[in-house]
């Protein structure tokens, strides 16, 4: 694809965001003999879990994915390419010098998902991040060494998150899982009958000996002054406050749905926060786009490889050779409802926001600024919470989560954008 | 592995090749940039959606530092730098 | 039975202003809205208090409602803001045409003063080079409908207005409102529903005018006063199905509000990224840093448009007690406080501080 500006390019199948999903599909669409355009606004391949670490490289598990995509031929990547808007067959990216507009015949939609974070007294000063945050800013070169931090949230990706940070020479005080011990051993229990998630997490745990395991904990309250200094954690035995360099803390992922919305495509909101919904080919509702990974609902990376795949095939045609996976598909999308399953939040979570809490991050808007307003434009309008930098992403997240307002449609431009991109999509 | 200089603040700060911005900010400060109501603020999403992380570049504002690779020469401006806050 | 002094239906700027003005006045107000206060073209308006000059009736009210404007220059929800209008002549043809401007606008009382083009680059740096000059209006102002219209409403209910939110009028008789809710009202009323006029007055002609527009990331210093090219007039006063016309205001935190364009015969909210190009493209020739500035959001409102731009304000002929505020096209917010005045002074048979007859509903009635 030419790099001249605004160029109208036709490309036969076009991915959006290189994480498992993304991966999956362009390999699969490749193997088949289709010409792949592949885009991420990342500097390379990996998305989230996948994530390529300065130090270490990619996981174990992305290497034989990662280096396919790197030999394919068929497979031309776009990286640091940022989708700002679509429709009608073509989406509008821009690049860090550039804009184009990509016109497609199929699209997979693959763009992941990113961190619940939810606020409490202090949760915006400078070394607090999500658990997914940390370790992403870590493995890009983040100074950690040293460094004390508390994991703290909910799920699987706190153990994770942990160990890279060890990895990196953090000390890490201590992971906090706000699900009670019972769920947690419950979710072990089940895991059981995934014997690769099983070792996985596992190994995990092995890697942090020595670091405390907490369950049915979360943090109350985080306090410093320029930066953080300690936190408080909730604990069945009362609250203590343990000082620290930074705090890791998420609830959980929400699904990046906001280019599928603004194409058209038919959400489903089972849960909090809305997913992609698809046929069993993974066909979104507007013709020619697909979807698969965690835009679809939560399920992790093993899930989202396999409805990569799926998705890959079935808008180059096999459908055969989708309907096989199919049975893969539905086995790992079980692990993701385990994961709904043990580890809800505790309510408590929802209430520790005050009426003077930062709830729009990008405007300064606290929650009490909210008080009295029945719909969320109205509330909008008169606050300025959801018209910053982030455009509702966070804020909307959180107003979702804690069922206040709905979060809000997507619109062009999907992220700031330069005003001649913009100007380019006539 | 290869490092490169970058400045922040006019600080030069070395970070090896292929790390971020942000990485390079969080090696000379705490603050990134300032809310509206005046408080110092930093990464938090390590993503790209939370726009906390935002620095000047160059000649170009509101630039997300966690998803910038640092390359050799760049000049990047924190709220501590700025005349005006961001 | 609920019986009122005034009936205000529909409460964006212009019946807020009303509802605010009459109760002001001692009146008993019901205010009613189907949606949300100041959630139509309100909310989606600039905010700019300008003085156009081509119309002389349209100039009068615009000049008395600017001074009306004062009284909001120190709250702080209005956001008020005399960064004045700076109009911009690309030729020396378009600089010549300013002399008349000038004039009328000292005629109705609005300071005004022709700027060469080396005093047009010290008021405003970041312009395109070559530029003739163009035209100060030092008093012009920006403020934020959204907050000012919920603030006018609230002002009125403290001085025992009850407020319907979430009703809509479902008919109007002599003297009486029947709600969707079953609720009869009794009172003269006053229909100030925006584009929603032909619901209620069908014979009154009202056309919806669509807009783009685009709001910048913040850049402190980039642009001091609010600027427009000297043919959005053209565009304003125009009847072409769509144009766009330079102007672009600087907001409180150093956003750029980026404008404008205007478009009959769509009445769907959606944004046309071919609107926006071809306005973003008319604004990069003014301003040559806008390129690679960011954008942050995009949106369309609808301008309620009268016969003849002017808004109709006064009585409906034929029907004793029922009153229209409406039809304002892109003056909404510059003139809503004037309208009000105009309205309520005539309920209560004042003497109005302008003539009031070239707004007269009975011009367009049908």
């Amino acid at each position: 694809m030419s790099k001249g500006a605004h160029a109208l390019e036709s490309v036969e199948l076009l991915v959006c965001g290189a994480g498992p999903a993304g991966v999956a599909a362009a390999l699969a669409a490749a193997a088949r003999g289709a010409r792949v355009v592949l885009i991420d606004a990342q500097a390379q391949a990996g998305g989230g879990v996948w994530r390529h670490d300065l130090r270490f490289g990619v996981p174990r598990t992305a290497q034989r994915r990662l280096a396919a995509l790197r030999r394919s031929a068929r497979i031309q990547c776009l990286f640091e390419a940022q989708v700002v808007a679509g429709g009608g067959g073509e989406l509008l990216v821009e690049t860090p010098d550039d804009a184009a507009r990509v016109r497609y015949d199929k699209l997979v939609i693959a763009t992941g998902a990113r961190e619940l974070l939810l606020p409490f007294p202090g949760w915006t000063l400078p070394g607090v991040t999500g658990a997914g945050g940390l370790q992403a800013l870590v493995k890009q070169g983040w100074p950690i060494k040293g460094a004390r931090v508390v994991v703290a949230g909910s799920g699987p990706l706190l153990l994770a998150s942990a160990a890279v940070l060890r990895k990196h020479g953090a000390i890490v005080l201590g992971v906090h899982e706000q699900a009670t011990r019972q769920r947690v051993a419950k979710f072990a229990a089940a895991l059981a009958r995934w014997p690769a998630h099983a070792l996985h997490a596992a190994a995990l745990r092995m890697r942090l000996a020595g670091v405390t395991y907490r369950c049915g904990e979360f943090v109350v309250r985080a306090e410093g002054d320029d930066r953080l200094r300690a936190v408080v954690m909730q604990t069945p035995q009362g609250t203590h406050r343990i000082d620290c360099d930074y705090l890791a803390i998420g609830y959980g992922l929400v699904p990046n749905v906001e280019l599928a919305q603004l194409l058209g495509c038919r959400m489903q909101n089972d849960g909090r926060h809305a997913s992609i919904a698809t046929d069993e080919r993974l066909a979104t509702s507007v013709e020619h786009v697909y979807a698969a990974g965690e835009v679809r609902g939560i399920g992790g990376a093993r899930s989202a490889a396999i409805e990569g795949e799926i998705a890959g095939l079935a808008a180059v045609g096999a459908h055969n050779a989708a309907t096989a996976l199919r049975g893969r598909q539905r086995q790992a999308r079980r692990f993701a409802a385990l994961l709904t399953e043990h580890f809800a939040l505790n309510p408590d979570i929802y209430d520790l926001a005050q009426a003077d809490t930062v709830i729009c991050r990008c405007e300064d808007v606290p929650l009490g600024a909210l008080a009295g307003y029945t719909d969320a434009r109205s509330a909008k309008l008169a606050t300025r919470c959801g018209m910053g930098a982030c455009q509702g992403r966070i804020c909307g997240a959180v107003l979702a989560e804690l069922q206040r307002f709905p979060q809000p449609p997507a619109a062009t431009p999907l992220f700031p954008a330069r005003l001649s991109t913009l100007e380019a999509f006539r | 592995m290869s490092r490169v200089v970058l400045y922040i603040d006019e600080r030069a700060i070395s970070v090896p090749r292929g790390a971020t911005v942000a990485a390079a900010v969080a090696t000379a400060t705490s603050r990134f940039r300032v809310s509206s109501g005046g408080a110092p603020r930093a990464a938090v999403c390590g993503m790209g959606v939370c726009f906390e992380c935002r620095v000047r570049i160059d000649a170009a504002l509101h630039q997300r530092a966690c998803m910038v690779r640092a390359r050799d020469g760049m000049r990047v401006t924190t709220a501590a730098g700025s005349a005006a806050h961001e | 039975m609920k019986t009122f002094d005034l009936i205000v239906v529909g409460l964006g700027i212009v019946g807020a202003a009303c509802a605010d003005v009459a109760a002001a006045a001692g009146l008993k107000v019901a205010a009613i809205e189907a949606g949300a206060i100041g959630g139509g073209a309100t909310a989606a308006a600039m905010g700019h208090l300008v003085a156009l000059d081509e119309d002389p009736a349209e100039l009068a009210l615009a000049a008395y409602s600017q001074r009306l404007w004062q009284e909001f220059a120190d709250l702080p929800l209005a956001q008020y803001n005399r960064c004045g209008t700076l109009w911009v002549a690309r030729t020396a043809q378009e600089q010549a045409a300013i002399e008349p401007k000038l004039a009328r606008l000292h005629a109705a009382g609005v300071p005004a003063q022709s700027v060469d083009s080396s005093d047009l680059y010290r008021l405003e740096p970041g312009l395109a080079p070559d530029l003739a000059g163009g035209l100060l209006v030092p008093e012009d102002a920006v403020v934020y409908p959204p907050t000012i219209a919920r603030e006018l409403v609230a002002r009125a209910c403290r001085r025992r207005a009850t407020l319907h939110l979430g009703r809509r009028v479902q008919a109007l008789d002599d003297g009486c409102v029947l709600l969707d809710d079953g609720t009869h009202l009794h009172g003269p009323t006053l229909i100030a529903t925006g584009c929603a006029l032909p619901d209620l007055l069908p014979a009154l002609p009202l056309r919806p005018r669509k807009g783009h527009l685009v709001v910048t990331s913040p850049y402190p210093g980039a642009l001091r006063h609010q600027v427009l090219e000297l043919g959005y007039a053209d565009s304003a006063h125009g009847t072409t199905e769509s144009s766009v016309a330079f102007n672009v205001q600087p907001r409180p935190g150093g956003q750029l509000l980026i404008g404008s364009s205007r478009e009959f015969g769509s009445d769907s909210s959606e944004v046309s990224m071919s609107m926006v190009g071809r306005m973003l493209a008319r604004a990069f020739e003014f301003l040559p840093a806008l390129p690679q500035l960011q954008a942050l959001r995009i949106w369309t409102g609808f301008r309620p448009c009268s016969v003849d731009g002017r808004p109709y304000l006064g009585p409906i002929p034929g029907r004793r007690d029922l009153w229209v505020a409406a039809g304002h096209e892109g003056l909404g917010i510059t003139t809503a406080l004037a309208s009000a005045h105009l309205l309520i002074d005539q309920l209560l048979h004042r003497s109005p501080a302008i003539d009031p007859r070239p707004f007269w509903p009975a011009r367009a009635w049908r």
